[in-house]
């Protein structure tokens, strides 16, 4: 058989027209559960908590609020109006409805309406990198000038699961567009995905089920570490060349030994990882942890990103930061400012703002 | 149900949508196609800022349907940075923080929803403004 020379052999995603982001923003509710207040209802406080707090929603916010705001914020950063967006792609595990979409909600709101794609995506955490790459394929291929995918996510735990502690709400939204206009250029991305039994929800039901054994080693792990090492390889890089990393924070136990495995030093990951202070922002985790990169990066600098969805896999992206990376960040509030934002509640509230208290 | 008319406004409710007078400058919200300062048509469509200040303040404690599980929430007229007064919510607000003057900016929030099954409506309320 003779090659086809049309055919591209690379394990690497590669747009054929240069791109990278033009514009981020990110959104982190106000209200902050310490992971001692959960421990003191089911375990009278004993044992380790895996996180030292999580942002939780206030009673007027949910995925398309907290999608709309991080949208606004990626607008003020790339100084464009909604109007230049030909998509808007939201992923989250908690869209506020299970059928009408919240991407028109957001497009409304950004006055982004009617001549654009809009559509939601859901693979578990791995929603928004994956709308992310589609907006990437989409500028890249010449078919739009910008493109914007959101990962966001008010997520859930039952009652004295361990989820409990660290299921959070935040988002982020990158506006994907031509690479001499990016703040960071896209240098590739390659993902990893298998059938695997780790974490599922089906329809009508509540709160989401475990596969306890399958959460550390055969989906996380091997998922993350194998995205990050396969991206790393197909550019000839090692992690001595990235200045930052982000991994999917589900804890911060989990991303840091990830990323040690991948020869990471803890220096390149402490930017990226909140999910200490915010908790896990499922759909939102790795994308808000680019955002606090992004608000400190300087140009030149190289980021690399994996995410990791339940059921599952995980997305690989490298980046490189720009010169233009300085005149933009401070066009919107930084992600630092919406974590010292920072109001603590009681257990009693909490269960007050996420619903499971049933009133009449 | 109010479904026609919540889609009609959704424009002005999501993001200030409002008017300017192409006669006096003056801006309309919400719009009405008519100036308020020199009664003369005003029709063109204008982007407010959402910037504004607390002019005045109340705290409702017995909401009407679909807003009781907010209840108590600060209730407030804001004096928009164009001109234009408005009736809103304060989010993200401790009621005793609220205080006439306080800078405050709009966000797109859930203003009411429709029972476990009817629609989710979203639309503007303040909250004390964020510096970027
Ligand atoms: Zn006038």
């Amino acid at each position: 058989m003779t090659p086809n020379p049309e055919r591209n052999n690379s394990l690497l995603l590669q747009p054929s027209r240069p791109v990278g982001i033009v514009g981020y923003g990110v959104y982190i509710p106000r209200y902050r559960l310490p992971a001692t207040e959960v421990s003191k209802q089911w375990t009278g406080g004993a044992g380790g908590v895996p996180i030292k707090e999580k942002a939780v929603p206030g009673l007027d916010e949910d995925t398309a609020t907290i999608a709309i705001e991080a949208a606004r914020n990626a607008l003020a950063r790339a100084g464009l109006a909604g109007r230049d967006l030909r998509a808007i792609w939201v992923g989250s595990e908690s869209h506020p409805y299970a059928v009408k979409p919240t991407s028109t909600i957001v497009a409304e709101a950004i006055d982004a309406v009617p001549l654009l794609q809009a559509g939601d995506w859901e693979f578990a955490c791995k929603a928004g990198t994956e709308a992310i790459i589609a907006a990437v394929g989409l500028v890249g291929s010449g078919m739009a000038d910008y493109a914007m995918g959101i990962g966001a996510d008010t997520a859930q735990g039952r009652p004295g699961d361990a989820l409990e502690y660290t299921a959070a709400a935040g988002g982020a939204a990158l506006i994907i567009g031509p690479a001499h206009e990016a703040l960071a250029r896209f240098e590739g991305s390659l993902s990893y995905v298998t059938d695997t039994p780790d974490f599922w929800r089906r329809p009508g039901a509540e709160y989401p089920s475990h596969g306890m054994r399958f959460t550390g080693d055969p989906a996380y792990f091997e998922h993350v570490v194998t995205a990050g090492r396969l991206l790393m390889e197909q550019m000839n890089r090692t992690a001595a060349d990235y200045r930052y990393v982000i991994l999917h924070q589900p804890n911060v136990k989990f991303p840091s030994r990830a990323a040690k495995m991948l020869g990471f030093k803890p220096e390149q990951v402490e930017t990226g990882l909140l999910s200490g202070v915010i908790g896990n922002t499922y759909s939102g985790a790795s994308l808000v942890g680019l955002t606090a990169v992004l608000d400190e990066a300087q140009p030149g600098d190289r980021i690399l990103v994996v995410s990791f969805g339940s059921g599952a896999g995980s997305d690989a992206i490298s980046l490189e930061v720009t010169e233009k990376i300085e005149e933009r960040r401070h066009l919107a509030p930084t992600t630092k400012q919406y974590i010292d934002r920072r109001v603590v509640i009681d257990y009693a509230t909490y269960l007050r703002f996420r619903g499971k208290i049933k009133m009449k | 149900m109010h479904i026609a008319r919540n889609w009609r406004i959704k424009k002005q409710r999501y993001s200030l949508h409002g008017e300017i007078c192409h006669h006096c400058g003056a801006h309309v919200f919400p719009p009405r196609d008519v100036c308020p300062e020199c009664a003369k048509p005003a029709y063109d469509p204008a982007q407010l800022s959402g910037l504004g200040e607390v002019y005045s303040f109340t705290t409702v404690y017995n909401a009407p349907e679909g807003f009781q599980t907010q209840a108590p929430y600060p209730l407030a007229l804001i004096k928009l940075e164009e001109g234009p007064m408005l009736t809103a919510q304060l989010t993200d607000v401790d009621p005793d923080r609220v205080e006439i003057g306080m800078e405050v900016e709009m966000v797109t929030r859930k203003l009411s929803v429709e029972g476990d099954e009817g629609l989710i409506n979203y639309g503007y309320k303040f909250r004390p403004r964020m510096a970027a």
